[in-house]
């Protein structure tokens, strides 16, 4: 689920009915059973965050309507140990089109990811469960709803060794060299085939390293994976983030590479400290732009990518409002020979984060 | 049988939530003055820990307005998996958060 656009994620609310299986409903129960146990540890109270949001997508001329929450869960296990889990929970509210004025809705809810990270060293985390898979930085590092510029993800993201955007199995990753002047850290993985309906996963294997630059804010980062089912195809990626010094300007960047597909993204934001900081009321106002194409390298589509080349220019303004609230605004264009589109999107999102439950 | 199983996990999780919330708003009333407030930490004494808060968590997200200093601990721990810290970054993020 972690990479997975809103339209995919409509597509897996039609194609697969959620349920809340015995597996899920006994890991619900050991949450609670091991959560209330480690009730009154100081600093160490497990927390609940995440961002929970109101969402328009008005695409030619249908309106469609989403609330969703994306909780997130954190609980530590002593100084060592942190068991996490997000889960996304929506409605789709979509019209019912031709001369029918009203509404379907329908539901989804899911657990994007359900892990258990053991702190192995000084400079490596064993992360075991269903992980999010490193590759490029949308999926584990953007894609929540608090910290995305747009509703959409880029179309990159669903180029990837598996649809679901998780992996099942083992992620050792960690910091393996930390000086002054550069940081290299890393993340390997495998993980396991499944079919069940939250923890879906394709066998595979990959990894990401990431070199950053502190003095030039400059991060430069290689991911790979390997699909280890079926076709057995790699996949490459590299991203480049640049983020100058004493200013509110942001420059992210992606690249992938599949078998069959290839894409790229370019997004840029920009906050002004020009007229009394950042929290002024100017200073609040986030221009954002960005870039994106999609190139099918043949006729087999295998992945998430469009069928035929794809173009798009997403235009946003995003409003910081105090309290951890956010508007975000954006009209993108789209164009491909299967018809040019334009894509009105407007949102309202507000970050959470708090004890899970009231202490002393 | 299923659709009543997630309908009821639906609303035990809202009503989780709103138990949640309400504890935390209980809790900050009585909280507020002691309350993590990362931008008002004398920058001085918290400056390796600033650093690292804007060089890792920053590069993602803009800083939480603030939290309950009971979970300090559990977010930095949570970004030190999340952001790939050290065991260094982790003590000095943990400083800054508690100073």
């Amino acid at each position: 689920m972690g990479s997975s656009t809103f339209a995919s994620m409509l597509e897996l609310t039609f194609d697969h009915s959620p349920r809340v299986t015995a597996p899920i409903r006994r890991l619900l129960l050991f949450f609670s059973v091991f959560a209330t146990a480690l009730c009154g540890i100081a600093q160490d109270t497990p927390l609940i965050s995440g961002g929970v949001g109101f969402f328009t997508q008005t695409n030619a001329g249908r309106t469609t309507y989403y609330p969703t929450i994306e909780p997130l869960l954190a609980a530590p296990i002593g100084p060592h140990i942190l068991v996490e889990s997000r889960a996304s929970l929506f409605e789709f509210f979509t019209p019912n089109g031709g001369n029918d004025p009203g509404y379907n809705h329908s539901h989804f809810i899911g657990l994007t990811y359900l892990q258990g990270d053991v702190i192995a060293s000084r400079h490596a985390t064993l992360v075991v469960g269903d992980y999010l898979i490193p590759f490029n930085t949308y999926n584990d590092r953007l894609a929540p709803i608090w910290i995305s510029n747009f509703q959409d993800g880029p179309l990159i993201a669903n180029l990837n060794f598996t649809s679901t955007g998780s992996g099942l199995g083992g992620m050792l990753r960690g910091n393996a060299i930390q000086r002054d002047k550069y940081s290299i850290d890393f993340s390997s993985y495998y993980s396991i085939r499944s079919a069940n309906s939250q923890f879906g996963a394709s066998r595979g294997t990959g990894g990401r390293a990431n070199l950053y630059l502190p003095e030039r804010r400059l991060e430069l980062g290689f991911s790979f994976n390997r699909l280890l089912q079926a076709t057995h195809e790699n996949f490459y990626g590299a991203h480049a983030w640049w983020e100058p010094r004493d200013t509110a300007f942001r420059l992210r960047s992606e690249f992938s590479r599949g078998k069959h597909a290839q894409g790229y993204w370019v997004e840029a934001d920009y906050r002004t400290r020009a007229f009394g900081g950042l929290d002024s009321a100017v200073g609040r106002i986030e221009p954002v732009f960005r870039i994106q194409q999609t190139f099918r390298r043949d006729m087999l589509a295998s992945d998430g990518l469009p069928s035929v080349n794809t173009q798009r220019a997403d235009f946003g303004l995003d409003y910081n409002l105090p309290h951890n609230a956010r508007i975000i605004t954006s009209y993108a264009r789209r164009f491909s020979s299967a018809g040019n589109q334009n894509v009105w999107e407007t949102a309202i999102v507000y970050r959470f984060l708090f004890p899970a439950w009231k202490g002393k | 049988m299923k659709s009543k199983h997630l309908v009821f996990a639906a609303f035990a999780f809202a009503f989780a939530c709103t138990l949640a919330v309400t504890a935390q708003e209980s809790a900050t009333t009585q909280t507020e003055q002691s309350k993590v407030c990362i931008r008002k930490q004398p920058a001085q004494k918290q400056e390796q820990g600033e650093h690292v808060f804007q060089q890792h968590c920053s590069r993602c997200h803009t800083a939480p307005d603030g939290f309950s200093p009971r979970i300090a601990g559990t977010v930095v721990l949570h970004m030190r998996v999340r952001a790939s810290l050290s065991q260094h970054e982790e003590e000095m993020l943990l400083r800054f958060f508690n100073p």
